[in-house]
């Protein structure tokens, strides 16, 4: 497979009045073509600020994408104009957020929410775009098609109005979908049929997917590779089997096992002691170190780097570094 | 059996719907509709149910933040609704309620240790000098530090803020705590800490829980038994080992399958629901889960099915089983 994107040492930082943040720091991988890959990570590992970055939507003048490169097809996009990024968002590069009642108008019908774009990017005509509309509407699993696009937002429940931003975010044939924890909001019930949509409107069209998500559960349901963030880094990424069947970095291995599985009742829950260092006081360390059960005298001193420590899984986590020296 | 600790016998809340230029009640938002369980002392019961099933409601019902609509509700065999207010606030130090997001009931101009040691003084269950020590002992059998004492809300993390709003609960020394979501806005990693913090209190203070939750699997680590809601009404109601083996109403198996299992390419029967939750203002006809529900047949849409025992404990509101 090819890749579709490529993200080569991008760093995000932010400037608060107590010093710089940096949100997202030094990171690299890739997508490839048809491929589903997640971001996994705990509220203010970077994980947002990277799909952000992305789509060139950092909010200046406070944050600002530092350094790194963006490679999709044969451009950078962090070196192309405003305009040409304004034609590749939503016609190329989409995206959807957690809360779709805030990222759509709601004076505005649904129908012509899902026109605009088909208007604007594909050029279609108003007879077309209305058309096509009803077409995506029942794609994304939602019958009354022509009820559905003269209603208003605030007449639908959160997973009808997410699988309208599906619908949306899709309109214009995508190569990858950015989907910033599309199920977060919703019950399990409706989160099941908005990545049952999600699956489907993949395998129809062969774009890939960039999914954030919090939940492992349905990071191991989706993904095909998997990276996990820690503090803006990358601190473990590889195939979902191989990550969730042998992690290596003390972090995710800590990440599978806090988090509850019915039907495999422990007497007590393991959990990570302590909480996310905070991005001010971040030092030369590996900044998992005070947590770390597994803390060796180097990791307060220099933080590992990522590095390969089986096919294709690679972790950053000095325990393996060590291994690989000896 | 020893004596309930709460029971809950027929609990009903409706809340008006006002409309009109002469605002009458043109309906009723059912959201809860006569609803049974008991708890018995030292145990942990789960309310499930997605949102707008009325799992909320039911907790502040049983509270009296909001009066009951009819029913009953007996903490330790005293008719908790039908008592006087200066009765009711005798006994509001033994029942303490969490909820979701502590941030927003604690004042961000108050110290902490003040904000803790409040309840004590207004219900006079501590003396001035001895406020320090008692809230120094609570903070410290919720995980924090003495130096917490006198910061303010705004300098502690999100899991933090839940230690504090477990803290000030705990500090009247109740029976039973009603926990309303209280993992929910949490991380994985911090979820765990509060889980496990909860159980922890239960044992060495021998609490009783309501623990309200959208989450199966927390509940399923954390309860004894478990009901589970759906539009107001129990539609499900066992022991936690007979509920996740042998689930018999169609809506919580629906609910279990719907779990994302943290098990890359399981391939697992999966029940995919059709459509939302129906508004519970106008609930289906018959049995309420009947337009969402894969095996409905003509006798649901017309007569409500009895919520009845079925088994070992185990209650359960459909005409199938």
């Amino acid at each position: 497979m090819n890749s579709l994107i490529e993200i080569n040492n991008l760093s995000t930082y932010f400037e608060s009045g107590a010093g710089t943040v940096k949100a997202v720091d030094d990171i690299s991988f890739r997508i490839r073509e048809g491929e589903t890959v997640c971001i996994v990570g705990e509220s203010g590992c970077g994980k947002s600020i990277t799909a952000m970055s992305i789509m060139g939507l950092v909010d200046e003048p406070h944050g600002k994408v530092v350094g790194g490169q963006i490679r999709f097809g044969d451009k950078d996009l962090l070196k192309i104009s405003k305009e040409e990024m304004r034609r590749i968002r939503g016609n190329d590069i989409s995206i959807i957020f957690q809360e779709p009642m805030s990222s759509l108008n709601p004076v505005i019908t649904i129908g012509r929410q899902i026109m605009e774009p088909l208007m604007l990017h594909q050029k279609l005509n108003k007879k077309q775009a209305y058309a096509r509309a009803l077409e995506l509407i029942e794609l994304v699993g939602i019958s009354r098609a022509e009820q559905i696009a003269a209603s208003y937002p605030h007449q639908l429940s959160g997973g009808m109005l997410q699988r309208i931003m599906i619908a949306i975010a899709i309109s214009c044939g995508p190569k990858l979908l950015i989907a910033d924890e599309p199920t977060t909001a919703l019950d399990v019930t409706i989160q099941a049929q908005v990545l049952e949509t999600l699956r489907q409107s993949k395998e129809q069209s062969n774009m890939s997917i960039m999914l954030i998500t919090h939940d492992l559960g349905v990071v191991a349901e989706m993904a095909d590779y998997v990276i996990v963030m820690y503090a803006g880094k990358i601190v473990e990424e590889g195939d979902v089997e191989e990550l969730f069947e042998r992690p290596k970095h003390p972090y995710t291995r800590g990440l599978l096992k806090s988090k509850p599985i019915i039907g495999q009742r422990a007497e007590q829950l393991y959990s990570i002691p302590g909480q996310v260092p905070s991005p001010l006081e971040l030092t030369e360390s590996c900044y998992f170190h005070d947590r770390c059960e597994s803390c060796i005298p180097i990791c307060r001193i220099r933080q590992p780097k990522l590095s390969e420590v089986a096919a294709g899984h690679l972790a950053a986590c000095w325990l393996y570094e060590e291994e690989a020296e000896a | 059996m020893s004596e309930a600790l709460l029971e809950v016998r027929r609990l009903k809340k409706y809340f008006p719907i006002n409309a009109g230029l002469l605002n009458r009640t043109v309906g009723y938002v059912k959201a809860v509709d006569d609803i049974s369980f008991t708890i018995q002392p030292g145990e942990t019961f789960g309310l499930v149910g997605e949102s707008g099933s009325g799992k909320s409601t039911v907790g502040r019902t049983i509270l009296r933040l909001h009066e009951k609509t009819s029913g009953d509700v007996l903490f330790k065999g005293i008719p908790f609704h039908g008592l006087p207010k200066t009765e009711v606030r005798k006994l509001r130090p033994k029942m303490q309620l969490i909820f979701q997001d502590p941030y927003s009931s604690l004042n961000p101009r108050i110290r902490i240790g003040d904000a803790i040691g409040e309840s004590l003084l207004e219900h006079g269950l501590a003396e001035k000098d001895e406020l320090r020590d008692v809230v120094l002992d609570v903070l410290e059998a919720c995980g924090l530090s003495s130096y917490h004492y006198s910061r303010f809300p705004h300098e502690f993390s999100g899991g933090q803020r839940q230690r504090l709003g477990i803290a000030r609960a705990l500090v009247l020394n109740p029976d039973f705590i009603i926990a309303d979501e209280p993992v929910s806005a949490l991380d994985v990693s911090i979820q765990a800490q509060i889980i496990n913090l909860f159980q922890k209190l239960q044992h060495t203070r021998g609490l009783t829980y309501l623990f309200i939750s959208h989450d199966l699997s927390v509940v399923e680590h954390l309860c004894n038994r478990i009901g589970v809601m759906y539009l107001g009404s129990m539609m499900e109601m066992a022991s936690r080992d007979e509920l996740f083996s042998r689930p018999l109403h169609p809506y919580t198996k629906a609910l279990l399958s719907a779990i994302p299992v943290p098990v890359p390419r399981l391939k697992r029967e999966r029940i995919v629901l059709k459509g939302d939750i129906p508004s519970p203002a106008n609930p289906p006809s018959g049995c309420k889960f009947h337009t969402r529900c894969p095996l409905a047949t003509a006798q649901c849409k017309e007569l409500v099915p009895e919520f009845r025992l079925v088994g070992d404990d185990h209650y359960v509101a459909c005409h199938l089983v």
